[in-house]
């Protein structure tokens, strides 16, 4: 076994290593080794599965094949598999955006009677930016016409997607028009992807990576889809306080951990859970303690603060506590590993949506006309768990740090506006301009097995605060800063940069706080990179520049999923220098590594920066936010 | 000594030994940096398809070279001790004597210098790259004796059965 810190720097999954290895428990990690070296051909994105005649492989050193059977070459391939990765991202993105908008129209005609518009100010925002009339509707009128509007998005038509086109500066939207990459409906931009890269369709690399930028951008629209119209149900996040990491299972109750992506059930299960204390005390726990794993984590923890225990590659770490009852899961970045683990425990896995099972968790059909209903299943299988729970087995790894969050996009602003109520913006752009605040990173993406757990996010992250970068995260990334006591004043103190420490220090006490804000600002699930986009946008506008004059940059040091991809990929057609810190399976192909980290900065401004060194990477983040400010004169 | 051995019957085809093999001889041995390096970085070892088998050829660093005895300059060599043949490029003229002779039809050429090109069981390794590489463990890396009992109890195990069904 290698040292702990070459696979994690946290220190509670590092005691669960240690466990792991102890009970001969075989983790992500064991699987990872297992797997070494891996496919080269897969590395470097050239190998072609589209057709019945491949599997093809281009050789990379020039001796061997250099076109596919169809004649496809490594830059055909490299940039086929590319566009359907991002299509991949994009369609579990908007498909939990989706299953929301079914949810809101569920409510709207009476089918849902346990969902709520908990935001009645932000539905009609919504809809006065759609252009849907509310005058003299009630709530459920404007919800339906809100959830219509938005089913609509999904299919093809004869106008861009409506979430895309009235969320991005009116730049952005004619740079897509320039270059045609304005989707007409989420899911068409998807299959039209599909269709581009089946054999014998598209060979041109460039016009198929176009193709995939289209979808990136149906991909925003998803993601900003979900963040509104989870808002809309469950309440835009306020800046609130909790714990992070699993010291925050407690051996006495009877502890359920929320895994997935999307707030729909999770949320339900946080307002059910109160009034089922009883139950859980009647079998003997002291209550219910739930907590929370990747971004159903985050979307709790935003509107609940329900303690987030862990994220991304480190999920099995959890069960091995032998402290948690019952992991309940909705979809995306489950690893299907869980049921064996869980196996070894008393835990009970439970899955919950029909596209979303795995052999060996009890299945639980969530239906959202029952949604309370399904939440007392779900949370009394835990409480029957929580009975055959041994204690000799439970092992709780004593970490916690405080951490605070609920940074939606309203929440900053109703800070600012505390410092100046009639411009807030206008106390963040003057101290960019002043200097104090050299520029923004948005931290986002996951864990990957390839990179010490976490250690990405903090190096470069505190590299960036030392020189006055303001810091915003989402997702797994947000989860990293939150199990390391990042998101605290205290880490402002720490780290910050004296011009980063005044301002943040100047807000918090405005908005009321004893000392300055956290070093970063938690702004939520993966989905609500629409949050920090909106507030990119919003100061683009104020400004009269667009996004990619900004001396704005994005970071996902850690990235594994589709979805990263996806994100990444609208970033940088958003305008920002985007880094990742893992290699992506595009190197097979030098004109697409090139046009990814060169060329396209012509056509949209953004382009990737890929350095798997956290030290060099925060150079290179810096050196582009210097440039954007010397492109405005600042 | 330990040799590299082939079980043939496990072999899928994936090539992950041939790139393997010309990462370790590139300058970086990173495979990311290696597609770009010149000379490019060669395989010594060639996975074939012949009647509807996949075949990883390598030198088998025959006992009784004949490369080695057809080699006019000394630039093909084989250590007394553990009979690997090696390659000095410094010496080598390329007259491809050593491929006319070769049984096996794996001494490759470095285009840029015009030299033979052969496997040189990665010295300085525990484990040579191309096995190490195997996902399949079609390729191993053992003692002769130990690869031919591995073999043994292969065919002794399909024997047995047919005997357990005939008693």
């Amino acid at each position: 076994m290698k040292a702990l810190e070459e696979y994690s720097w946290c220190p509670a999954v590092q005691e669960m290593l240690r466990q792991a290895e102890k009970l001969d428990i075989e983790t992500a990690w064991c699987r990872y080794e297992a797997q070494l070296p891996q496919c080269g051909f897969g590395e470097l994105g050239t190998c072609c599965r589209n057709c019945m005649q491949g599997p093809c492989r281009i050789d990379p050193f020039g001796e061997g094949p250099q076109k596919g059977v169809c004649g496809a070459t490594a830059d055909t391939i490299v940039a086929r598999n590319l566009a359907r990765a991002i299509a991949g991202g994009a369609a579990a993105h908007s498909g939990h955006a989706k299953h929301l908008a079914h949810v809101l129209l569920l409510w709207a005609e009476g089918k849902a009677p346990d969902y709520q518009v908990k935001d009645e100010a932000k539905l009609k925002a919504i809809a006065s930016r759609l252009g849907i009339p509310i005058e003299g509707k009630d709530i459920p009128e404007i919800a339906k016409e809100v959830a219509e509007k938005a089913l609509e998005d999904f299919s093809e038509k004869e106008t861009p997607v409506a979430w895309l086109v009235t969320n991005v500066t009116k730049g952005r939207v004619e740079k897509a028009i320039q270059y045609g990459v304005v989707p007409t409906g989420i899911d068409s931009a998807i299959s039209e992807v599909m269709h581009q890269t089946s054999y014998g369709v598209d060979a041109d690399p460039l016009n198929i990576l176009l193709g995939g930028v289209k979808c990136a951008l149906a991909d925003f629209a998803g993601c900003h889809m979900a963040t509104d119209l989870a808002d809309v149900l469950f309440g835009t996040p306020k800046p609130l306080v909790t714990v992070a990491n699993m010291g925050a299972l407690k051996p006495e109750a009877v502890n359920i951990a929320l895994h997935g992506h999307n707030p729909v059930l999770s949320d339900i299960i946080v307002q059910v859970a109160k009034e089922m204390e009883d139950e859980a005390k009647a079998a003997g726990a002291s209550g219910i303690n739930l907590v929370g794993i990747c971004c159903t984590g985050n979307e709790v923890l935003m509107r609940h603060g329900i303690p987030p225990v862990t994220h991304s590659v480190s999920q099995e770490m959890v069960i091995l506590t032998g402290a948690l009852d019952a992991m309940v899961v909705d979809y995306q970045c489950i690893m299907p590993s869980l049921a064996s683990v869980a196996e070894c425990f008393h835990t009970k896995l439970i899955t919950t949506i029909s596209i979303a099972k795995i052999p060996g968790a009890t299945h639980i059909e969530f239906r959202e006309e029952a949604a309370r209903e399904t939440a007392r299943q779900i949370i009394r299988a835990g409480i029957e768990a929580f009975k055959r729970r041994d204690p000799a087995k439970v092992r709780i790894p004593n970490y916690t740090h405080k951490a605070f969050a609920g940074f939606s996009t309203e929440a900053i602003i109703w800070a600012l506006s505390q410092v100046n109520k009639e411009d807030p913006l206008k106390p963040l752009i003057d101290n960019i301009v002043a200097g104090n605040i050299l520029g923004v990173c948005l931290f986002a993406g996951c864990n990957n097995v390839k990179v010490p757990q976490d250690s990405g996010f903090l190096t470069i992250a505190k590299e960036l605060a030392r020189n006055n970068v303001l810091l915003l995260a989402t997702g797994c990334g947000a989860g990293a800063f939150a199990r390391h006591g990042l998101l605290t004043p205290e880490a402002t103190e720490e780290y910050a940069g004296d011009g980063l420490k005044a301002v943040l220090t100047a807000v918090g006490k405005a908005a009321g706080l004893e000392g300055p804000l956290p070093l970063v600002l938690h702004m939520g699930s993966c989905v609500d990179n629409s949050r920090p986009a909106d507030v990119a946008v919003a100061v683009a506008n104020k400004l009269g520049v667009d996004v990619d004059k900004l001396p704005v940059v994005a970071s996902a040091p850690e990235a594994t999923t589709e979805k990263a991809i996806a994100i990444g990929t609208w970033a940088v057609t958003a305008g920002l220098p985007t880094h990742v810190g893992v290699v992506p399976p595009v190197l097979g192909s030098p004109l697409i590594a090139k046009v990814l980290t060169q060329d396209v900065k012509d056509l949209f401004g953004g382009y990737f920066i890929v350095e798997t060194d956290p030290k060099k990477a925060a150079e290179k983040l810096l050196d582009a936010i210097r440039e954007r400010r010397k492109g405005l004169g600042i | 000594m330990k040799e590299i051995f082939v079980r043939l019957d496990r072999c899928v085809g994936c090539r992950s030994c041939e790139l393997a093999c010309a990462v370790e001889h590139s300058r970086s041995k990173n495979l990311f940096e290696a597609i770009s390096e010149t000379p490019r970085p060669r395989r010594r070892l060639y996975v074939e398809y012949v009647l509807g088998r996949k075949m990883p050829f390598l030198c088998r660093h025959c006992e009784d070279a004949p490369c080695v005895r057809a080699c006019r300059t000394g630039a093909l060599t084989q250590d007394p001790l553990t009979r690997i043949v090696t390659h000095n490029p410094d010496k080598c003229i390329g007259c491809w004597m050593c491929t006319m002779v070769c049984p096996y039809g794996v001494i490759g050429r470095e285009w840029e210098r015009r030299i033979a090109l052969k496997c040189d069981r990665c010295p300085g390794r525990e484990i040579p790259a191309c096995v190490e590489a195997c996902p399949t463990k079609a390729l191993v890396f053992m003692e002769q004796e130990e690869f031919a009992r591995l073999a043994r109890l292969e065919a002794a195990e399909e024997v047995a059965k047919s005997y357990r069904i005939a008693g």
